[in-house]
């Protein structure tokens, strides 16, 4: 009788109604896609507020780089968003030709964006897929897996890796598109849209998904550009704002390829603003490979531009270049630069201050998942825990790219 | 929309700071000027509500550190970007160590909250006014601010250290 008067003490309606329930979505919860935490306090289903906690992999870059040589550093870079490693090996090469001088060749750039888009496109497919998985459907993610695998054998025959790519060299690439290679590009041109149509007819006009992510963390287009957004996370809010577009690099201004928008910044919006930007990486890719230029896949510039191993057996020449470049006996010039470049998150910027010696003295990484993930908790307030969840895998949190 | 060069940006930055802003570069192409912490917020302030301007972007934010500018050591990088006209800046303060308090850009720029804390973390730069200065990526207990030049990185020659200590 005691206890059950005790009882009814505790849990009268209403403190049973306004206690909230603290939950720890992650650090390592297979919903989060990498290693961080949400602090979640929960009024029944309803989230109330959130608290993100990062850094769980933080692994120093930043720090790293400033004793790293200016070719050692491209390794840290494929780490960041491990998705489209060559969109961050790329970028940071342009940002040490930009500081150094260098002008590279046509073809090394059209090649560039070659494998930029096809970076591009991976990144878009395991982020739509995935959105899928989170609302229940599997299948899209084996379908479009297959082509990301076809993605990586690209990648493959380039360079030897396939997910942290490493790719290439500052001043060009390591070496031109073999043959093989670009028959492979070719198959993937004139394979892949029939997979993309199914993968779209699968969740475009799909009922259940539609009502699992519209209207369902929605941004305005003002907040978004106050939270720094990118990207298609920023295009999905209406801005269109694309660093491609605004500062081409690497020749994107021969391209005709179209930014898509979308109007509520919704998780539809971004899951379709990605779909739309796959089309048109297919786009700047046929362009590229009809219009492929003739020429030198790297720049004719030997005090930067680590030679072919082959050339160091036979050459004295390359001997002592390798050997210079290899030994950081070649100083960068002072300076300073800022080089941006559309990573598949957004606008992936590298910061670099020169001394005038062989490592950066600074180098920041401008990674835009550590910028936009911020306005996470703003965008789950009032949503369910199955929202949080879709929310957070159309927004594309990479951790690598989070924590740096 | 009017193109807008960088000696017409320089020119309105001036005229309405005049000699508060000094050491004026344009390293490739990037127009980057130096100012004193007490201008800095009304700076970007300024060119957010300017109406030809509109830089309203704040790209990064992120901190520098000089050991031998004596009285000058540590320093805060902001580059801001105008959508509207497609044109960036970056605006650098200095201040010395043992006085490293900044004012806070938040009330501007929501994005400007992590990248503050990240600042923190790892130069020991205060930023008054954040609403939540703790460290980000490093863990609470840390006490040292490791991106200063005063830590370096372990040498990987080094030879007095027993390798099976550290499982290499």
């Amino acid at each position: 009788m005691e206890l059950a008067k005790q009882n009814t003490q505790i849990v009268t309606p209403d403190s049973y109604m306004q206690e909230l329930t603290t939950l720890n979505l992650g650090p390592t919860h297979p919903a989060t896609h990498g290693i961080f935490q949400n602090i979640l306090q929960m009024d029944g289903e309803k989230i109330v507020s959130g608290v993100p906690t990062i850094g769980y992999i933080h692994r120093a870059f930043e720090k790293i780089a400033e004793r790293r040589n200016f070719y050692q550093i491209t390794p840290l870079t494929d780490r960041m968003n491990y998705c489209s490693s060559p969109i961050n090996n790329m970028g940071w090469w342009m940002t040490v030709e930009k500081l150094l001088g260098v002008t590279v060749p046509k073809r090394a750039e059209y090649i560039r964006v070659i494998v930029m888009e096809l970076a591009r496109i991976a990144d878009h497919l395991i982020c739509n897929s995935i959105l899928g998985v989170d609302t229940g459907a599997f299948t899209g993610f084996l379908y479009v897996f297959q082509e990301r695998e076809k993605i990586y054998e690209i990648y493959e025959e380039i360079c030897g890796a396939r997910l942290t790519t490493n790719m290439g060299r500052v001043g060009g690439m390591e070496r031109d598109l073999s043959p093989i290679a670009i028959q492979k590009i070719r198959d993937f041109l004139r394979d892949f849209p029939k997979v993309m149509r199914e993968f779209e007819a699968m969740f475009n006009r799909n009922r259940i998904f539609i009502d699992r992510v519209e209207n369902v963390g929605p941004i305005t287009a003002e907040r978004a550009l106050n939270y720094g957004f990118t990207g298609p996370n920023l295009r999905a809010a209406g801005v269109d704002y694309d660093v491609r577009v605004m500062n081409p690099y690497s020749s994107y201004q021969d391209f005709d390829f179209e930014i898509p928008v979308g109007t509520k910044g919704d998780t539809y919006d971004r899951f379709m603003v990605r779909n739309e930007e796959i089309w048109q990486s297919l786009r700047i890719i046929q362009q590229a490979m009809d219009n492929l230029p003739e020429g030198p896949f790297h720049a004719d510039a030997p005090e930067f531009y680590l030679p072919p191993k082959q050339e160091v057996y036979r050459n004295m020449e390359a001997l002592i270049y390798h050997f210079k470049i290899v030994m950081g006996e070649i100083d960068a010039p002072v300076g300073e630069v800022y080089h941006a470049v559309e990573g598949g998150n957004g606008e992936l910027g590298f910061y670099l201050v020169s001394d005038g010696g062989r490592t950066p003295y600074r180098l920041h990484f401008r990674r835009p998942c550590f910028i936009y993930y911020q306005a996470y908790p703003e965008m789950v307030v009032g949503t369910q825990l199955s929202d949080a969840i879709v929310i957070l895998s159309s927004m594309n949190v990479i951790a690598g790219e989070l924590d740096a | 929309m009017a193109e807008i060069t960088n000696e017409q940006l320089v020119a309105r930055l001036q005229e309405k700071f005049g000699e508060q802003v000094f050491d004026i570069q344009e390293p490739y192409g990037l127009v980057t000027v130096t100012t004193t912490r007490e201008n800095i917020i009304p700076m970007l302030q300024a060119l957010y509500e300017d109406d030809l301007l509109q830089m309203q972007f704040l790209t990064t934010l992120c901190g520098m550190h000089f050991p031998d500018n004596k009285g000058q050591e540590l320093g805060v990088v902001y580059h801001v970007h105008s959508l509207q006209n497609n044109l960036r800046l970056r605006i650098k303060i200095f201040f010395p160590e043992d006085d490293a308090v900044v004012p806070t850009a938040t009330e501007l720029y929501q994005t400007a909250n992590w990248m503050e804390r990240e600042t923190f973390d790892f130069y020991g730069i205060r930023f008054e006014g954040h609403p939540n200065l703790i460290r980000i990526l490093n863990v609470e207990e840390m006490e040292a601010f490791p991106m200063r030049k005063e830590f370096p990185l372990e040498d990987q020659t080094r030879e007095d250290k027993i390798n099976t200590f550290f499982g290499r």
